[in-house]
């Protein structure tokens, strides 16, 4: 037990330094509650967010423990098999429940959750023996299943389980034995107190993993899980390390658009973005076989060079050579109809290509302002000095760190309704959408810009005034947006083209 | 002895001794370590293997038997078999993730065998030639996909 507790310090001091960082941000909510009480209409947490519980890795053992108890109360098996029992229910302890009572057999149940062995060979009768796995003749012993090792190699297999086979559910040593090991079997044999720390981490991550109502926060060494009432695709946040992400894929919450459009939207940019650039600017396709082509040189008479093709086409118009006779260096068969259909198929491909660019571009512009955008806070932290130094309080400068947190905030809703806009099939719906989009862009570059350049200019009292009003417009712009496409979704109204 | 040596010499000598059926135990079977064997399997009457000879060569690391040994095919006789590939690697379960201490050598070579014994066609995998080109030496270093239980 000893060893269990210096495993919880270890967590309990890493938590401490999680509660400094939210002192920090409870200063923070202080000073928002008194600009709201100023008259401020909005803040800039998500009305979409869902009520949701910050787990440290100690909150989730004792949870886990709790579950388990409960269950081994009512199902009377030890501990350790409820664990597995409920790892294959998902951690659903009532849907559990009512499985087990259903149940006409409740040695069956547990067989068929590999907490009971499917068939238990007959107990020797001594219990020394030859090892299998060693081959020393010394004192055996098994699980329920009777599949006997010795100590030493029941230690070493479960080390290996758990060091190098990542994972707390461990199978009976025994091949083709699907019996899964209970924690007071694996406990009893590792006694390093390194390899049970680990063990213990594989237990709480196998107990997030599996729960459809937790999900570990996306910040690297974070650490903590959050915990939801019902799963759902909505935006929680992480109390200690303020990151916000998306309950449904973990990702940055990227609303207006959908996570399964957002997964084909970075993969597609993952794939072709830089290259499809290049080769938008610098090449053609083969009318025939559509294989590309740079031409860096020479004269308009092209031969494929795909050994399969070796079609002969002229550069300019892309119609076939034969025809151009004698003038190889100029071509005048523009209205050809060959030439014309193999160029409008080309046109098509580049018109795709074209239509994708611009959305990326877009995105992307809107991704590196964001980034720029914590320069952005450093400057306005020095002028917010600067004004407690001239008459103002701590609290009245806080504006303009929350302008520049509305910005952010706008900044990120651009960059996903570029991903969103992509998808969108057209239509009145959509024209709709992009002319929010168009009023949100415009209205976050002015506030980018007054905050980039006019902050000197202004004395004081009307920089808060007009501050405050640009960024209020700001906001308002981006809830319009957000709630026209939410309506959208709930009618379901949007069409997308994947 | 560690026990690791202790268990190989072991099994060496019930190999020897009494060598299943389709198992042919040389003499030089195994290096003077233990640490590398080579045993010959025979196809069964009656499969597309029929009578043919296979080489498997097996490597020990000092884990075993906790960690896996690495098994491949050998020598000029690959097996063309739905989960052979032609450098000798072999796409088995229990040679990665359902490996357990309790298998050995013997139960190996029976299980290749009777793979072998299973397959309906006499050709490579259809991803032969790409993984052939990139994989890992070592098999065990490949991430193996069981998508197949038919064979």
């Amino acid at each position: 037990m000893a060893d269990d507790d210096d495993y919880y310090e270890q967590y309990s001091n890493s938590s401490s330094d999680g509660e400094d960082v939210d002192l920090v941000s409870e200063d923070d909510g202080i000073a928002m509650e008194s600009e709201d009480a100023a008259g401020v209409s909005n803040n800039v947490r998500e009305s979409q967010e869902i009520e949701s519980r910050t787990m440290t890795v100690k909150d989730l053992t004792v949870e886990m423990r709790d579950t388990i108890n409960d269950v081994a109360n009512i199902v009377g098996i030890s501990p350790g098999m409820c664990r597995i029992l409920l790892h294959k229910f998902q951690w659903q302890k009532e849907s559990l429940l009512e499985r087990y009572y259903e149940a006409t057999n409740a040695d069956a149940f547990l067989r068929q959750a590999q907490v009971l062995p499917k068939v238990a060979i007959e107990k020797p009768i001594s219990n020394i023996g030859d090892c299998d796995v060693c081959c020393d003749t010394t004192q055996l012993c098994g699980l329920a299943c009777n599949h006997l090792a010795c100590d030493t190699c029941w230690k070493s297999y479960l080390e290996t389980k758990i060091t190098d086979g990542n994972t707390s559910e461990i199978q009976c040593i025994a091949s083709n034995c699907r019996l899964l090991i209970e924690d007071e079997k694996v406990l009893h044999y590792v006694t390093d107190p390194k390899i049970r720390a680990v063990y213990e981490k594989l237990q709480i991550n196998s107990y997030v993993e599996t729960n459809r109502l937790l999900k570990w926060c996306p910040t690297a060494d974070c650490g903590r899980a959050i915990k939801v009432q019902q799963s759902e695709a909505r935006p929680v946040l992480c109390e200690s390390c303020r990151q916000r992400f998306c309950f449904g894929c973990s990702y940055e919450w990227h609303e207006p658009v959908n996570c399964r459009l957002l997964k084909l939207w970075m993969k597609k940019c993952q794939d072709d973005s830089e290259t499809s650039n290049w080769i938008n600017a610098n090449t053609k396709e083969c009318p025939k076989c559509n294989a590309t082509i740079e031409k860096d040189g020479g004269c308009n008479h092209m031969t494929c060079r795909n050994q399969a093709c070796r079609t002969e086409f002229c550069w300019m118009c892309l119609g076939a050579w034969e025809p151009h006779g004698n003038s190889w260096y100029n071509c005048n068969r523009f209205d050809d109809s060959n030439a014309k259909n193999a160029r409008s198929a080309q046109e098509q491909s580049r018109a795709a290509l074209q239509r994708y660019l611009h959305f990326y571009n877009r995105y992307m512009g809107h991704q590196q302002s964001l980034r720029l955008e914590a320069k952005l806070y450093a400057t306005v932290k020095t002028k917010m000095e600067q004004m407690q130094q001239q008459s103002m309080s701590w609290i009245e400068v806080q504006f303009l760190r929350k302008a520049v947190d509305v910005l952010s905030e706008c900044r990120r809703t651009l960059m996903y309704t570029y991903a969103f806009a992509y998808y969108l099939k057209k239509d009145n719906q959509s024209m709709i959408f992009e002319d929010n989009q168009k009023d949100l862009e415009m209205a976050t570059e002015q506030l980018s810009e007054f905050l980039e350049r006019d902050l000197e200019n202004e004395n004081l009292v009307t920089l808060k005034q007009k501050v405050q009003d640009k960024y209020r417009y700001v906001d308002h712009r981006r809830q319009i947006l957000l709630k026209y496409c939410r309506e959208g979704q709930e009618k379901e109204e949007w069409e997308f083209n994947a | 002895m560690d026990s690791c040596s202790r268990r190989l010499m072991k099994e060496l000598q019930q190999l020897s001794t009494e060598p299943p059926t389709g198992i042919i135990c040389s003499r030089d079977i195994a290096s003077d370590d233990l640490k590398q064997w080579r045993v010959e399997v025979v196809g069964a009457p009656g499969t597309l293997y029929e009578g043919e000879r296979f080489t498997l060569q097996f490597r020990f690391s000092p884990q075993y038997p906790f960690s896996s040994p690495e098994v491949m095919f050998v020598g000029q006789n690959i097996p063309a078999h739905p989960h052979v590939y032609s450098n000798g690697h072999i796409c088995l379960s229990i040679l990665a993730d359902d490996w357990t201490p309790a298998l050995s050598v013997q139960s190996v070579c029976l299980s290749i065998i009777s793979m072998l014994s299973s397959a309906k066609e006499k050709k490579h995998p259809i991803d032969d030639a790409i993984y052939v080109r990139t994989c890992n030496k070592n098999p065990n270093k490949t991430r193996w996909w069981f998508h197949d239980d038919t064979v």
